[in-house]
């Protein structure tokens, strides 16, 4: 019974991966661009226009947790929730897996599941990119004292990402959420202390509090932590602390909304 | 006494909402193993939701359902390794390929690539949609939709099969042809829940027939013995001509297994229980009072009588 439950999430998960692998091509460039076009420009190019005082190292450097948190983040809530829309559409061709044999909530948990293996797979196409692509001497400086730290990073800013997909999958009718997916990603992305240490904005003290609301913000600080921790950042225990209550509550959240979804 | 494969026990579903909808308003049924029933009911009567119960996809207000024992609310992911479910309306995975449909789904259930591709393969070949093995499903047509999801459905080996009117929407040629699929696989020994809206389906697939209407089953028999119950009678018209017409009339209604005999203009209507020899009869009396018989008819009970009877309105498309 229970190992009948465990395989078929197995093989939901496996179904998610398949698809994932049919998208590939598509999935890369969507990645890609991005972080790529981002360190071009603020590593590379800035740098030799002589406009060092925006780009270079120091830039460089702050840049580099903060492109990693986002790829990673978004790419999780993407793949959950765009995935969702298909999933929820006209058709709800999701029928036919909540009828396998697990508990609905397992299949809200092979969406998660999906998402984090989609959104790890983000991240290891970012990391390189962001540490190769800048100029002659603009390298970040980045120091990993403690891997297991960085993939705890790592695998709780996927798991935030993937469980905030489901849980806008579920919370937001399925033909809106590419309308409220761009709507989101703005906002999280430039106030997400993503281009600065969240420590700078003590000069704007209203903003530095209220952008404490944005989980994006908790994501660059800890990848901060563990990648340039040359650069102030917020208390590893903080941040990632804060995302590990966030990802909690989203699943929370998510498995609820997504029982309420499938089951009237 | 073996336990019956469908039970409910007064199931009922209320969707709340602004206004509240009674879908299903205590629904009693007993499906043994092996049989092919029917739930007939017009648009609206509950059809969908009570299958949705029964599959663990709506949540019952109150009551029981089990399948096979197992009750489905509170055991359901053990209630739905027993369910193959083909439901209104087309949930294949359009992210996959036919094949892929079908193999997906056997691992869902817990098996093996190689042998989850086997059994693909075996219903690709049933279902005749080998040649589509590779195809995307968004380009098949309505009818090999319906085969495919028919198919998944049995990949793995369901205690019960659940169709919720899947011949609505399908040309004549290709709903007879699922219908010769259905009989096999009754033959086989599937048990089969079916809903339709259409009579002559219920007719010919099914050995029982639940007619529903407003969430409640208001008869449950088989076809035969919905008619003879309900199906009020067998009608017999004929277009008479000549004096002594209210005498014939009289007459006809005289007769023991007659219930009515009304005269319209130049038709004489008659409406029996017992329809035996009693065409012969009325024609040999009107030739006795020397009215003359232009035309006879004789309509035998249907279930569009029985629908009528029951409900007080007429099941049309
Ligand atoms: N999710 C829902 N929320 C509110 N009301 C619903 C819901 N689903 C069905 N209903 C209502 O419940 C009643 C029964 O619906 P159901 O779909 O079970 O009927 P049906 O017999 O399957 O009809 P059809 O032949 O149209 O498929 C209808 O009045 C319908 O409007
Ligand atoms: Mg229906």
């Amino acid at each position: 019974m229970r190992a009948g439950a465990v395989r078929a999430f197995g093989a939901l998960l496996l179904r998610d991966v398949r698809v994932l692998g049919k998208n590939l091509p598509g999935l890369l460039v969507r990645i890609i661009m991005q972080p790529l076009l981002f360190t071009f420009v603020f590593a590379y190019v800035l740098p030799k226009t002589g406009m060092g005082f925006i780009g270079g190292s120091g830039f460089a450097t702050v840049l580099v947790p903060g492109l990693i948190a986002t790829s990673t983040f978004f790419q999780g809530i993407q793949s959950v929730a765009l995935q969702l829309t298909q999933d929820f559409g006209f058709t709800k061709e999701i029928e036919d897996r909540v009828l396998a044999p697990l508990p609905v909530w397992g299949v809200g948990a092979g969406k998660i599941a999906a998402g984090v293996v989609q959104s790890v797979l983000a991240a290891l196409v970012v990391f390189p990119i962001v540490l190769v692509v800048h100029a002659k001497g603009q390298a970040p400086h980045v120091h990993v004292h403690d891997v297991a730290l960085l993939v705890l990073a790592l695998l709780v800013t996927c798991l935030l990402g993937s469980a905030f997909g489901l849980a806008i999958g579920v919370v937001v009718e399925p033909r809106q959420i590419p309308f409220v997916f761009a709507l989101v990603v703005l906002p999280a992305t430039l106030l997400g202390c993503v281009y600065y240490p969240w420590s700078t904005l003590h000069t704007v003290r209203w903003l530095q509090v209220v952008v404490l609301l944005n989980p994006v913000v908790y994501m660059s600080e800890a990848f901060r932590g563990v990648l340039t921790p040359g650069v102030h950042h917020m208390p590893l225990g903080v941040s990632l602390g804060a995302m590990a209550a966030l990802a909690v509550a989203f699943t929370a959240i998510g498995l609820r909304g997504f029982r309420r979804r499938v089951v009237s | 006494m073996s336990v019956p494969t469908i039970r409910t026990r007064a199931l009922r579903k209320v969707y709340g909402g602004r206004r509240e909808a009674v879908a299903v308003d205590g629904i009693d049924l007993e499906v043994p193993a092996g049989m092919f029933f029917g739930l007939l009911g017009p648009n609206g009567a509950g059809k969908s939701t009570v299958i949705g119960m029964l599959t663990t996809r709506v949540d019952p207000t109150s009551g029981t359902a089990e399948i096979d024992g197992i009750d489905v609310r509170r055991h359901p992911a053990a209630a739905k390794r027993l369910l193959g479910v083909v439901s209104q309306t087309n949930t294949l995975d359009r992210s996959l390929n036919v094949a892929e449909n079908l193999e997906f789904h056997g691992r869902y259930f817990g098996m093996r690539g190689r042998e989850a591709k086997a059994r693909a393969a075996e219903l690709l070949e049933t279902f005749q949609l080998a040649d589509r093995a590779r195809s995307s499903v968004a380009a098949l047509s309505g009818g090999l939709a319906q085969r495919l999801m028919v198919a998944r459905a049995l990949v793995h080996r369901p205690a019960v099969l659940f169709l919720d009117e899947p011949t609505t929407g399908i040309d004549p040629q290709t709903r007879i042809n699922l219908w010769e699929q259905l009989r096999a696989l009754h033959a086989q020994g599937q048990t089969i829940l079916l809903t339709t809206h259409y009579l002559d389906e219920a007719d010919a697939l099914c050995e029982r027939i639940a007619v529903v209407d407003h969430g409640r089953v208001l008869a449950d028999d088989s076809p035969a013995g919905l008619k003879r119950e309900h199906g009020s009678d067998t009608l017999i018209t004929m277009t008479v001509e000549g004096g002594g017409l209210e005498g014939l009339r009289a007459q006809a209604e005289a007769l023991p297994a007659v219930a009515q005999a009304v005269l319209d203009g130049d038709r004489l209507r008659v409406t029996a229980g017992d329809s035996e020899g009693l065409l012969a009869t009325l024609v040999s009396a009107a030739a006795d009072r020397g009215v003359t018989v232009h035309d006879a008819s004789s309509q035998p009970p249907s279930l569009e009588s029985v629908f009528l009877a029951l409900t007080g309105r007429e099941l049309r498309e």
